[in-house]
Parts: C-alpha cells; sequence; structure tokens
C-alpha cells in the first residue's frame, strides 16, 4: 500500500514536469493552463455534466475493452465499433414507419449492440481464420468504417439541400433521451454505464468466463491443455467488446449529439486503450480515472478561446500519464529482480 | 490508363507520394529485423514532420529541417528503446501510447506553425532535363526524397545480405541468447536499431511536411500514414524491396483515387481519401493469405514458380515482439 502511494506520487510529478516542460516549450503560461482546465473540467455544475458525459461512453467501452485485454488481445478496432454502432443505431431511428419512441429507442439501442458486435466479431474472425493480427484487422475495419460514416453522412443520409461535415439532420426530439432535470445528462446513460460496469465486474471476476478468458491470455497453448478453445473465447471477448463500443455509439447519438458527424466516435476508442492500460487492466481504478480523463477533455476544450492552445494539450497529459505508468512499473519489476 | 492521366505523369506522382512512406517503412523494417517493434509510428511520423517544419522555418534551411525531423524520431526511439528493451515492457503497450502522446504533441507544439508558408523542397531538374523526351522529363523531375528512397532499398538490402553489422543485427533478431553466446551484445544492437530505424522514420515524416504535403495543420494529412508502414512491414515479409513495392503500391492507390473522383463526382471526396487505407490492408492480407497457402500445399511444380515463391516467401524474425533478458 505504501509503494502503491508512492508509486502515484511519482508518477504525478512526472506528468506535472513534463507537462509543465510542454507548455514552457510553447511559451505558454504553465499555471493559468492547469488553472483553466480545472475550471473548465470540474468549475460549474454545468461543465460536470459535460464531464459525466464523455465520462459514460468512455467507461463502456474500457470495460468492453478489459474482456478483450483478459484474452491478451489488442482490439484496436474499437473506434471502428462506436462508429458502426452508430450507424446501426441512427438506421434504426431514421425508421419512418415505427413512430413510438419509447419502441424505437429499445430496438435502436440492440441494433447498435449488434452491429458493434458484429464489427468486433469480424475483427476476431480475421485473427482466428484469416491469420490477421488483430491490430491490423482492426485498423483496416476503423479506416472502412470511417469511409462508411462519411459516405451516409455525404450521401444518402445527407441533409437535404446542403452536405456537409457538421453531419446528418438532428434527430427528432421525442427520440433524444431524456435528461435528469437542471442537467443534460441522460438518465439512460448513466443506467447503461452502471450496469455493464457491474456486468463486466461480475463476468471477469467471479465467473468461469473471466477465468478462462485469463488462462487464455496467459498462455493459449495451455489453456487448449484444458479444453478451452482459445478460437472461441478470442471471438466471444471482442464480439462482447463490440457490443459495449456499440452501446457507446448508441448513446453518443441520442444523448450527446443527437445526430450522426463524422467524428461520432470522438476518438474514445482510443482514449478507453490508454484508460485501460492505466488502470493496469483492472476494473477497480476505471470509474475514477474516466472521470480525470474525461475531465481533461472537457477541460482542454476552452484552452484554444481562453490561451489560444490547442486543445490536444490533454491528449498530451493521458499519453503522457499512460507513459509514466508503464515507466514505474518497469523499474519496479527491474528492482525486485536485483 | 485511370481517367486522362498521361502514364508519365502517373508514374511521377507515385514516385513522389511513396518516396516518405518507403522511407518510413523501411526504418521500421530496420528495427523489426533486431526483434523490436516499434509501433508509435503513427505518432512519430507527425510529431517529426512537425519539428521538421518548424526548424526549417525558423532557420529557413531545408536541412536543419531535415535534421530536426530525423532527431525528433530518434528521440522517440529512445524512449520506445529503454522502456521496451531494458525495462523490458511490453512493445505493443509502449508503443500504442507514444503513438497518441506524440500525435498530440504534434497538434499542441505545432499550433503556431499551422497554416503557414514555409520553405519546401522542389522537384529538381536534372541537368540534361532539356535533352530528354518529354515522356523522361515527367518522371525524372523529383524531388531529392525520391531518389533517396531509392537508394535507400538498396542500401538497406545490402546492409542487411553482406555486411558484418547486418548479420549481427539478423541474429539478434532471430536468437537473442545464442548471438550473445558469440560475443554479440543483443540489448545494444537492437537500442541501436530502434535509433537508427526511428531516425529514419524521422526522416520521412520530415519528407510530408517539407515535401509532399508542405507546411503544417491539423490535420496535416500524413495522417494513419504510420499505421501503413507497420502493415507494409509485416506484409512485405520484413524484405526491403517487397516493403518498398508495397509502398508504391499504396500510393497508387491514393494518385488514382484523386483521378477517380473525376469520374464519380456523386461519391464524396472524402470517401476517395480514405479508401486507400482500408484497401491496402486488405490487399495486403490477401496476399498474405494466399501466399501462405499455397506454400503449405505441395512443392512448386517449375522454375518460374519456386522464384515467385521466393519472392513471396515471408517470415518473421524469430524472437520479434519478445524482450531478451541477458542473464
Amino acid at each position: 500500500m505504501k509503494q502503491l502511494s508512492a508509486d502515484i506520487v511519482l508518477g504525478i510529478l512526472l506528468v506535472l514536469t513534463f507537462t509543465s516542460l510542454v507548455l514552457l516549450a510553447a511559451g505558454a503560461p504553465v499555471f493559468a493552463a492547469f488553472q483553466n482546465i480545472w475550471l473548465g473540467s470540474f468549475g460549474s455544475s454545468m461543465k460536470i455534466g459535460q464531464v459525466l458525459n464523455v465520462c459514460i461512453p468512455l467507461i463502456i467501452c474500457s470495460c468492453g475493452l478489459l474482456f478483450t485485454f483478459r484474452a491478451n488481445l489488442w482490439n484496436i478496432g474499437i473506434e471502428g465499433q462506436i462508429i458502426m454502432g452508430a450507424i446501426g443505431g441512427m438506421a434504426v431511428l431514421r425508421m419512418d414507419s415505427i413512430s413510438n419512441p419509447t419502441l424505437l429507442l429499445p430496438l435502436a439501442f440492440i441494433a447498435a449492440m449488434v452491429t458493434g458486435g458484429l464489427w468486433g466479431l469480424l475483427a476476431g474472425l480475421l485473427k482466428t481464420r484469416g491469420g490477421v493480427h488483430e491490430i491490423f484487422g482492426g485498423l483496416g475495419l476503423n479506416f472502412v468504417s470511417q469511409g462508411f460514416i462519411l459516405w451516409l453522412i455525404f450521401g444518402p443520409w445527407k441533409r437535404p439541400g446542403i452536405a456537409s461535415m457538421s453531419g446528418t439532420e438532428l434527430l427528432k426530439h421525442k427520440l433524444w433521451l431524456s435528461t435528469l432535470p437542471g442537467w443534460r445528462i441522460a438518465i439512460a446513460g448513466l443506467v447503461i454505464a452502471g450496469i455493464v460496469f457491474l456486468l463486466t465486474w461480475l463476468l471477469l471476476e467471479k465467473s468461469r468466463l473471466g477465468l478462462k478468458l485469463k488462462a487464455i491470455g496467459q498462455n493459449p497453448r495451455a489453456a487448449l491443455l484444458y479444453d478451452i478453445s482459445p478460437e472461441g473465447y478470442y471471438l466471444l471477448s471482442i464480439a462482447l467488446a463490440g457490443a459495449c463500443a456499440g452501446m457507446a455509439g448508441f448513446l453518443q447519438i441520442t444523448a450527446v449529439y443527437h445526430r450522426l458527424i463524422p467524428n461520432i466516435s470522438s476518438g474514445y476508442g482510443y482514449l478507453g486503450l490508454l484508460l485501460v492500460m492505466l488502470a493496469g487492466y483492472r476494473i477497480g481504478p476505471l470509474p475514477l480515472l474516466a472521470l480525470f480523463f474525461a475531465g481533461l477533455n472537457v477541460g482542454a476544450i476552452q484552452l484554444p478561446i481562453v490561451l489560444q492552445l490547442d486543445s490536444a494539450l490533454s491528449g498530451v497529459i493521458q499519453g503522457c500519464c499512460v507513459l509514466s505508468a508503464l515507466f514505474i512499473l518497469g523499474l519496479e519489476k527491474k528492482r525486485r529482480q536485483k | 490508363m485511370i481517367a486522362d492521366l498521361p502514364v508519365s505523369v502517373l508514374i511521377a506522382s507515385v514516385l513522389a507520394a511513396s518516396a516518405p512512406l518507403i522511407i518510413i517503412a523501411l526504418g521500421e523494417t530496420l528495427t523489426e529485423k533486431s526483434g523490436v517493434i516499434n509501433l508509435s509510428l503513427d505518432g512519430v511520423v507527425l510529431f517529426s514532420a512537425m519539428a521538421a517544419f518548424a526548424a526549417a522555418k525558423e532557420t529557413g534551411s531545408l536541412g536543419a529541417g531535415f535534421l530536426a525531423g530525423g532527431c525528433a524520431g530518434m528521440i522517440t526511439g529512445l524512449i520506445v528503446g529503454y522502456l521496451s528493451i531494458y525495462l523490458h515492457l511490453s512493445q505493443v503497450a509502449v508503443g500504442f501510447a507514444l503513438s497518441l502522446l506524440c500525435r498530440d504533441l504534434a497538434y499542441f507544439l505545432g499550433n503556431p506553425y499551422s497554416r503557414i508558408q514555409g520553405p519546401t523542397l522542389l522537384a529538381a531538374r536534372l541537368p540534361f532535363h532539356d535533352t530528354l523526351p518529354s515522356f523522361l522529363q515527367n518522371i525524372l523531375s523529383q524531388p531529392l526524397t525520391v531518389p533517396a528512397a531509392l537508394t535507400l532499398i538498396a542500401l538497406l538490402w545490402y546492409f542487411f545480405n553482406a555486411t558484418r553489422s547486418g548479420l549481427a543485427l539478423r541474429s539478434v533478431g532471430e536468437n537473442p541468447a545464442a548471438a550473445f553466446a558469440r560475443g554479440l551484445n543483443p540489448n545494444k544492437v537492437q537500442m541501436l536499431a530502434v535509433l537508427a530505424g526511428s531516425f529514419l522514420v524521422g526522416l520521412g515524416g520530415a519528407a510530408y511536411s517539407l515535401s509532399l504535403k508542405p507546411g503544417w495543420g491539423r490535420p496535416q494529412g500524413a495522417e494513419g500514414i504510420g499505421w501503413i508502414a507497420l502493415a507494409l512491414v509485416i506484409f512485405g515479409g520484413w524484405h526491403p524491396l517487397r516493403v518498398a513495392l508495397g509502398a508504391m503500391l499504396f500510393a497508387f492507390l491514393q494518385v488514382s483515387g484523386i483521378s477517380l473522383q473525376n469520374i464519380f463526382p456523386s461519391i464524396p471526396a472524402q470517401v476517395f481519401q480514405t479508401a486507400p487505407f482500408p484497401l491496402m490492408i486488405f490487399t495486403l492480407i490477401f496476399m498474405h493469405y494466399s501466399t501462405r497457402k499455397s506454400r503449405i500445399s505441395t512443392k512448386p511444380a517449375n522454375r518460374l514458380q519456386r522464384r515467385l515463391g521466393l519472392l513471396f516467401m515471408s517470415r518473421a524474425p524469430k524472437s520479434l515482439g519478445k524482450s531478451y533478458q541477458q542473464e
């Protein structure tokens, strides 16, 4: 425990030092930049609402990624899985034949989960059947889904008259997920994130599935001897991750943007990968770290306006956190060996 | 041919568009031959492109720009090398995190330099340019990056196959323990390979911002290139020539996308810009899969097939991605 807190303090020092150096190199006021991020993320109840809106899809994606990481798979295709989930959900929401939102929204939710899951399954099949490493299969599929969503936004689903990067037409107001009174957070989003989190915890820590995934992740050949077929579990874990990503995509269109935009995934898939790495591939620290990452994302939005800095600073801090954590982990492993 | 593009112009633009990618992919080939995967390429390309443009803009010298790009690449190589070779961390984890960090660092630090004019490496004319037929004139007026990339293919092939240090590098990539027993220092060899490889990646990044897509911005236009380079190395079978041919194929897809746009105006331009990326990856996967199958089947019937088989044969360095712990 003592060691852990020492590590955390060292990590925070490393990140603060590196970020300050980067800010100095850009000729920016260091203190003001940090202050702006803080005020821009947790400074008012409206900002906190925005942070939670980032936090919710991030947690859902990260939970999905825990399954693939447990099986030692690098599900880089998660970005595409979010996009496909959003597209799948949107396809249902655009149906004119059903007008009852209490029927349409759950249908869209299921469609998003299924398309996301299938897209994940495709990357899994490329690995198990095609001999393609999941990183490259996933990347290829990310590019495909990126092209697909652009085609939809500029082609068949374009706004009447003008097609633009700003996306499709807004959804009808009754298809927006209802929000907490006074807040702009969808209640359904909070509930879904909570359920996904609990289910992931149960499945990974308390069920045979979690144990088997772990066995495969650590030694696929030995797992085979225990009559666990790696192929089936690879596919299952990546489909689960895809389904989670699909849910995140659904929330992006029904709770946040209320339309389809080219950048509908908002990079949450890659951010989720970083997040899970920083959490040491464990579920416990996820919510708190997700809140931290989401705060950085939202807090950096106003940097260009107030300080004329690029909002990519949040990504710099997030990446630096993960590398510092890895660095400290490596140092410790080395020390223990001596 | 595609649309109304003359063949010579097509060849010229494919060469020009492939040069930076060839340099980047060959840099990664060098690194991976020693057994280390540097997955940070995509961010590093952007970071070095930004550093190169900023340095060239400040000093007014293209040479300083390229040097800065190379050095920026090498610094990231130092991080990858130290964390994965000496601290034995997962090469994939380190590379992926570094890739995102470098990308955002490039956007952040490059902000003051976006959308401004800067020094650009233009196509050079040969001294006997006017005596050439116009077909060759088109093909041969290229920026210096093109001959540099083409020379690098030969140099790297020579290095791997005909020099002692190349042999040392390959033996470490295949079996570091055996290399150690023969008196080599595997960690040092790997570190050098990572540094040299990432220097080349940095030069390739500089070739984007100083020549092919001059200038800096968000997006710069080199996004995704690093991932393509990583895929090229694997499916090019770690062979310099085949990796370079793959890069040219990708450049061809990009160039033909631009002319296809004119034929199908109903399809949005953005689709043509992203299409080469999945096409490339799936072409490579398909090639890989079909050659793998044919190798498993019976022996090749005639000499031609055997030659073709050799050309497509690929095997990863045996200890690729594993970290070696010296005892």
